[in-house]
């Protein structure tokens, strides 16, 4: 018990995108309403992004642009963040906008369809037909 | 122009679904000899890669001249090579074969499709060419977003299910992408050949094994692998004919190509099959998958939603296929991913030919099919026996490997699934010919009885049709060729 404290403590960003991305599999799967259920995927994408940027980051670093580039300066690469986590997560969360624009869109056509946004309303809906 | 042939794979659908967009809004009938265009030029420099490929071996395209692994390179051998083609040639013809169905069912929105229907193309493409593991993600997700949105055009039910499908699909990509991550933590890399150079001191590490099992877990809902396919049957049957017989051949197979990629050239053979040491519970998953795929079909009474349970039993063919942990089992999972490709498009486009006339594939629409469109279920008869695995159809010669390889393995139980699903589709296709073959029951004691008049699917659909049933026969009589010069050399020399 005494070991695991520090070990949740130090590594506390991996249990942050862990609760997170839990929250959104818990709503995919046991919410009702469509809507919820596109919220808890967004959710769930949402805490990956946020691992991959928690694994970019670095105290007292900062960004990649060497600031004495014309000199004989030696060139540390502990002062600096690597940038590609970051950049990889802004193609991801264009996806994320996409998938959830594609997702709210769907939504809508099913609303206009059964005029519910509850998943048993539809499916009962569906059972009468 | 050889040269470029893995560049414009990618870049001549992508570029022509922005001119078709387009085109769609000056006139609707520009879009399909566009998207024909299009694919065939795309399918043309997939087979000269695959050429080339033959002749001179490995291919690395540096997409902007950037160096691996900094820039994104295009990796082409024999084994995506014979996928490429494949996706290539059977988007082309699904492509011509529908331009009447999709006429008939939404006329008005023939511009959005072509453009949906050649960006999928441009998605499934993409994962199969690239060799870079984020930029397969990204592909991964144009491919899924375009086919969420070919599935709920036609309407009905199809919106409702496109959504399911949705959720499990990002699902399954957000847990490629957290595997991904895990790896690039351990190596830095995100080049495919870089990850694996760096890999091997490595395999003892939990973080690496935890990565490797989570990609598969996100590849596997993308597969609609047993347990975790319940988007798919739903999804493919409510989709319009036109992109079912597009997402039901070819989404599932680039997805098992990508998971064979993980355990040949990502990882080794020897770390999946020996240092991991779940081939044995991966096996035995895929033989519950093959039995439930085979047992969930009998109890349908539609023929699309049959076919979509025989394609989760066909999941579990290559799945279990390519863990059995050796060369003959793995041959006949990457036979299978080119040979069920063209059935399923097969049967599937023998279904679009009936949906188109009947207007339904209930099985109580399909009385008198083969008076009414003789030609439409002869092929349809070929595409079944070779779900079946009849010789000489090429069905038959994929089985034939697997099973070998599941006796080669020791692994009975995997063979007894074959054979058992193999029975199983004997009974289901026979109860489908059965039905089709007797007239409609008529009430009027029989007198006045005057059979259907043929009324057969128009010419445009029928040879698609027939070139994809030529080509099961012909696939199945060149399988040594495909298997002693492609597949061959598709699988690492250290996989016995």
């Amino acid at each position: 018990m005494s070991d695991l404290i520090p070990t949740i403590v130090a590594k506390y960003n991996y249990w942050i995108y862990i609760t997170l991305m839990m929250i959104g599999l818990y709503a995919i799967i046991a919410k009702n309403n469509l809507v919820k259920k596109i919220v808890g995927m967004n959710i769930f994408q949402t805490a990956i992004i946020l691992f991959y940027v928690s694994i970019g980051a670095k105290k007292g670093a900062t960004i990649p642009i060497l600031e004495h580039g014309h000199g004989h300066h030696v060139v540390h690469a502990v002062d600096y963040v690597n940038p590609l986590p970051h950049v990889l997560m802004l193609t991801a969360i264009v996806v994320g906008v996409a998938t959830l624009g594609v997702a709210l869109a769907l939504a809508i056509r099913v609303y206009n369809q059964y005029n519910t946004l509850e998943e048993d309303e539809i499916l009962a809906q569906i059972r009468e037909e | 122009m050889s040269l470029q042939y893995p560049a414009l794979i990618v870049v001549v659908p992508l570029l022509s679904a922005l001119v078709i967009s387009i085109a769609g809004w000056v006139n609707k009938r520009w879009c399909f000899p566009i998207t024909v265009a299009g694919l065939a030029v795309t399918a043309y420099s997939s087979v000269g890669l695959l050429l080339r490929v033959l002749d001179e071996g490995v291919i690395v395209y540096k997409l902007g001249g950037w160096d691996p692994p900094m820039g994104i390179a295009y990796y082409v051998d024999h084994l995506n090579g014979l996928v490429l083609v494949v996706v290539s040639v059977v988007a082309l013809l699904n492509a011509i074969a529908s331009k009447k169905s999709i006429e008939q069912e939404f006329p008005e929105k023939i511009g959005p499709f072509y453009t949906l229907y050649v960006l999928m193309v441009t998605g499934l493409l993409g994962i199969v060419v690239t060799g870079d593991a984020f930029n397969l993600y990204v592909l991964l997700e144009i491919a899924a977003l375009t086919g969420y949105g070919l599935i709920a055009m036609g309407g009905g039910r199809g919106p409702l299910s496109a959504l399911n499908y949705l959720y499990m699909g990002t699902i399954g990509a957000c847990f490629y992408l957290l595997g991904v991550g895990y790896l690039y933590i351990m190596t830095g890399s995100l080049n495919m050949v870089d990850i694996a150079r760096i890999l091997p001191d490595l395999y003892q590490s939990k973080a690496v094994m935890a990565a490797f099992i989570i990609c598969m877990v996100g590849v596997w809902i993308k597969m609609a692998f047993f347990p975790l396919h319940a988007w798919l049957p739903n999804a493919y049957t409510h989709a319009p004919s036109a992109s079912s017989s597009l997402i039901a051949p070819l989404v599932t197979k680039v997805m098992i190509y990508v998971m064979i990629r993980f355990i040949l050239t990502i990882f080794t053979p020897e770390f999946s099959f020996n240092i991991l040491a779940v081939s044995k519970p991966i096996v035995w998953l895929s033989v519950i998958a093959i039995c439930m795929g085979a047992i969930l079909a009998l109890t349908e009474r539609n023929l699309k939603k049959m076919l979509t349970y025989i394609i989760i039993a066909e999941v579990g063919y290559m799945v279990g296929g390519a863990w059995l942990g050796n060369r003959i089992g793995m041959t006949g999972a990457i036979l299978h991913i080119a040979n069920d490709a063209l059935m399923t498009l097969c049967v599937f486009l023998a279904v679009g030919n009936i949906v188109y006339k009947v207007k339904g594939a209930e099985f109580e629409n399909l009385q008198g099919l083969f008076r009414k469109m003789p030609f439409t279920m002869g092929a349809f008869v070929i595409g079944a026996m070779s779900m079946i695995g009849v010789p000489p159809t090429c069905g038959f010669f994929s089985k034939w490997y697997l099973i070998s390889g599941a006796i080669q393995a020791g692994h009975y139980g995997f063979m007894v699934a074959l054979l058992f699903s193999s029975l199983v589709n004997v009974v289901l296709f026979f109860r489908v010919f059965e039905i089709c073959f007797y007239e409609p029951f008529s009430d009027h004691h029989g007198h006045d009885h005057h059979p259907e008049p043929m009324d057969e699917a128009p010419v445009t659909m029928l040879v698609p049709l027939f070139i994809v049933a030529a080509i099961l026969v012909l696939v199945g009589l060149y399988t040594g060729d495909i298997v002693n010069h492609i597949i061959e050399f598709a699988i690492p020399k250290g996989l016995v």
